[in-house]
């Protein structure tokens, strides 16, 4: 039987319209960040990206320290700090705060950390209204999906598409025009900034030496959503903070390069606490939502760990050949793309979807664009070491396994190698063609013959090079 | 005395493309080297180890550094292959110090083509000929992982006959993978086509790489869609006169 995810992928494959708008749309970012990372205009960025991998290391080794260094900053700025073991205690600390401010709108920016754990969904059982105030995101929960990129969440949506959502749910008249659609978008909007009660955000980078929340963005929807309402919460992981305000200097100028080839984004905000007496403006309240969920468990992991270096870019998606071809859902998990493939298994655990990080050639460009160099393909491989080792035992990989250890058995007998290619040529030889393959049971093990057939031919097999070497030898000699 | 070359022709070479391996001899004997076949190679392990099966990797790598023990040079003409055992034997034996020494040892003494003839045999004209347009495929591992991508553009700038042509999207992986190409037939068939839509908008009569792999999964793809591409090994391309 073809599994769930086999054929979810098919069907993205067989939508010819679908396949070509994600590629040309990553191509695009490709192009985007090619030109501003290019040794003329960027001469030191394999310097900074070699630098950002270390404070990132040297954060994480130390970030016992850091924690307690951000968490009295935050609160020395008037702000307060709230440690969530799980997805679960934040949303039961922003549903309480709700209920103590008597709140019933929350407006949101982009967060991916809200999106692992369901904030939206969660908070909405509450009868709280939480509007996503991020263009894309908006669509995105208009059209009750999860985002399809960790930059980009609507990329799959073409412009009628965004049409036919804003229609069926805002009553409004079909509208293709992009520029007008965010003019619809932004209507809604305005009026919800203003109406909300709580804003809730991200955080690009929680900065320890002095407690500031960094955003990063391009629409200003980030700096309204913690400016106008009275009480902010910013929730973010606990791989987010870095030592110094100084160091995003280094973080700043990778983000918007790797993401979308932008120097800087539109909007970079530092918040440090609610409003004092004499600012113009400001929350009165001001939270920090600390999240480990998982965190902590991939952090004592020395090898692993660096996969909490990752300042979601989406770098690796844009430029990773799979992602292109199969797009943002086909990915068990809200994080998708190469990182995607190392983080789900190591927070969901490795059994939950076993055929994950094996969904990868190893091309390594998702590592070469990587503004933190994790070392994605390396940790793909221990990836799929640990996952079957943890499926010993299990009838899930029985025949494979058993090829492997056959394979592994006359790999190291030359006479037995030789006489199986032998073998094997002399009964491709005969029929190269697919009619004789489907007519084996399936119990010979041949599926990956039939998978290699199912896309392209195989060469006509014949005589191997070491019996032509052979022959050659007896020629010369 | 001329210098003694061992030929790791790889398990794809020797069972699908034995004209590779031919050319590879070929080309380093008429520049001067002596050319072995140690006859107990099969393969480098690669496949058990991107798989996730590590310890049977371990036993053919075992049997491959047993192999060539006593090589000077070894010369593949696989990129792929050459980056498992140069890049990924030392750390497939991080817990067996003597068989990680062994692998160290010889990581130093393992070429790919490309690399062996610029930087060890310091060559950029090997004397070739070849009439056509051709274009040049990076395989993912020569690129990022050995580095390579100079070398063999230098090599064949200098092929006579032959104009080089940069396809789109040349860096971008053929899809092959290793199992990859078996467990996600869909998704590598679908990086293959992009490969030969791309050879096609660029209008070559050949496409040139260093790995025999991704030569397989192109050659297939190409001769699936009867596309009149040809495809070539480097050491063919450098082997014709």
């Amino acid at each position: 039987m073809t599994p769930l995810y086999q054929i979810n992928i098919r069907k993205t494959l067989a939508d010819e319209h679908l396949e070509e708008a994600i590629y040309a749309a990553t191509g695009r970012l490709m192009d985007h960040r090619r030109k501003v990372v290019a040794p003329e205009v960027l001469p030191d960025y394999q310097e900074l990206r070699e630098q950002a991998r270390r404070i990132k290391q040297h954060t994480l080794e130390n970030l016992d320290y850091y924690l307690e260094q951000f968490e009295q900053q935050v609160t020395a700025r008037g702000g307060a700090l709230v440690w969530a073991r799980e997805g679960s205690e934040a949303v039961d600390f922003l549903a309480e705060l709700a209920r103590r401010k008597q709140a019933r709108l929350i407006v949101k920016s982009k967060s991916m950390t809200t999106e692992e754990i369901g904030l939206r969904e969660r908070l909405e059982h509450h009868n709280l209204e939480i509007v996503e105030t991020d263009l894309g995101e908006y669509i995105i929960q208009l059209a009750h999906e999860k985002p399809y990129h960790i930059v980009a969440p609507a990329l799959h949506k073409t412009r009628y598409e965004v049409s036919e959502i804003f229609s069926r749910r805002l009553g409004v008249a079909a509208e293709a025009v992009p520029e007008k659609q965010t003019e619809i978008a932004r209507q809604v909007l305005r009026q919800k900034f203003l109406a909300a009660d709580i804003g809730v955000t991200g955080a690009n980078f929680l900065v320890a030496d002095s407690g500031a929340v960094v955003l990063v963005e391009n629409e200003g929807n980030a700096r309204l959503t913690s400016s106008a309402p009275r009480v902010q919460v910013a929730i973010a992981g606990i791989e987010k903070l870095i030592p110094r305000a100084q160091d995003l200097a280094v973080f700043l100028k990778l983000l918007g390069r790797s993401a979308t080839g932008q120097p800087l984004t539109v909007y970079t905000s530092l918040l440090a606490g609610p409003r004092r007496p004499g600012d113009p403006d400001g929350p009165e309240e001001f939270y920090v939502v600390l999240l480990d969920n998982g965190r902590t468990r991939v952090l004592a992991d020395r090898d692993k760990r660096q996969s909490l270096y990752c300042i979601r870019c989406g770098a690796c998606l844009n430029h990773c050949p799979v992602y292109r071809r199969i797009g943002g859902h086909n990915y068990p998990w809200v994080y998708s793309g190469p990182i995607g493939k190392i983080l789900s298994p190591q927070f969901q655990g490795l059994t939950q979807d076993p055929w994950l990080p094996f969904a990868s050639s190893l091309c390594g460009a998702c590592a070469e664009v990587c503004p933190v160099k994790i070392e994605i393909p390396r940790l793909l491989l221990d990836l799929r070491a640990e996952i079957v080792k943890a499926q010993q035992g299990e009838n899930a990989n029985r025949w494979e396994r058993l090829a492997f250890r056959l394979w592994a058995w006359v790999m190291q007998r030359p006479k037995l190698y030789e006489l199986a290619g032998t073998v094997a040529a002399a009964v491709l030889g005969e029929e190269s063609g697919q009619s004789w393959i489907s007519r084996l049971p399936a119990g010979l093990n041949i599926g990956p013959l039939r998978a290699w057939l199912s896309q392209r031919d195989l060469p006509p097999p014949g005589r191997s090079f070491r019996q032509l070497w052979r022959l050659r030898s007896s020629r010369v000699g | 005395m001329a210098a003694r070359v061992s030929l790791f022709v790889t398990c794809i070479v020797d069972q699908f493309f034995p004209r590779i391996g031919l050319a590879t001899a070929e080309l380093l004997e008429r520049l001067g080297y002596r050319v072995e076949f140690p006859e107990g190679q099969t393969c480098c392990g690669q496949p058990a180890f991107n798989t996730g099966y590590r310890e049977q990797a371990r036993q053919v790598a075992r049997h491959f550094l047993e192999v060539f023990q006593a090589a000077e040079h070894i010369v593949s003409p696989s990129a792929s292959c050459v980056s498992m055992v140069k890049n990924h034997y030392p750390e497939l034996f991080n817990k067996e110090p003597e068989w990680q020494q062994r692998a160290r040892s010889l990581a130093g003494r393992i070429w790919e083509l490309s690399q062996f003839l610029t930087e060890v045999a310091r060559l950029e004209d090997v004397g070739a000929r070849l009439e056509g347009v051709a274009a040049y495929h990076d395989g993912c591992h020569a690129l990022r992982e050995l580095g390579v991508r100079e070398a063999p553009r230098r090599l064949l700038a200098r092929v006579r006959g032959l104009k080089l042509r940069e396809m789109p999207g040349a860096e971008e992986c053929c899809g092959f993978g290793g199992t990859f190409s078996v467990k996600f037939p869909e998704i590598s068939g679908a990086m293959a086509r992009r490969k030969i839509q791309a050879l096609c908008e660029s209008g070559v009569e050949y496409v040139i790489s260093a790995d025999a792999s991704c030569l397989m999964q192109i050659q297939g793809a190409l001769s699936r869609a009867a596309l009149p591409v040809r495809t070539l090994h480097l050491a063919e391309v450098l082997a014709s006169r």
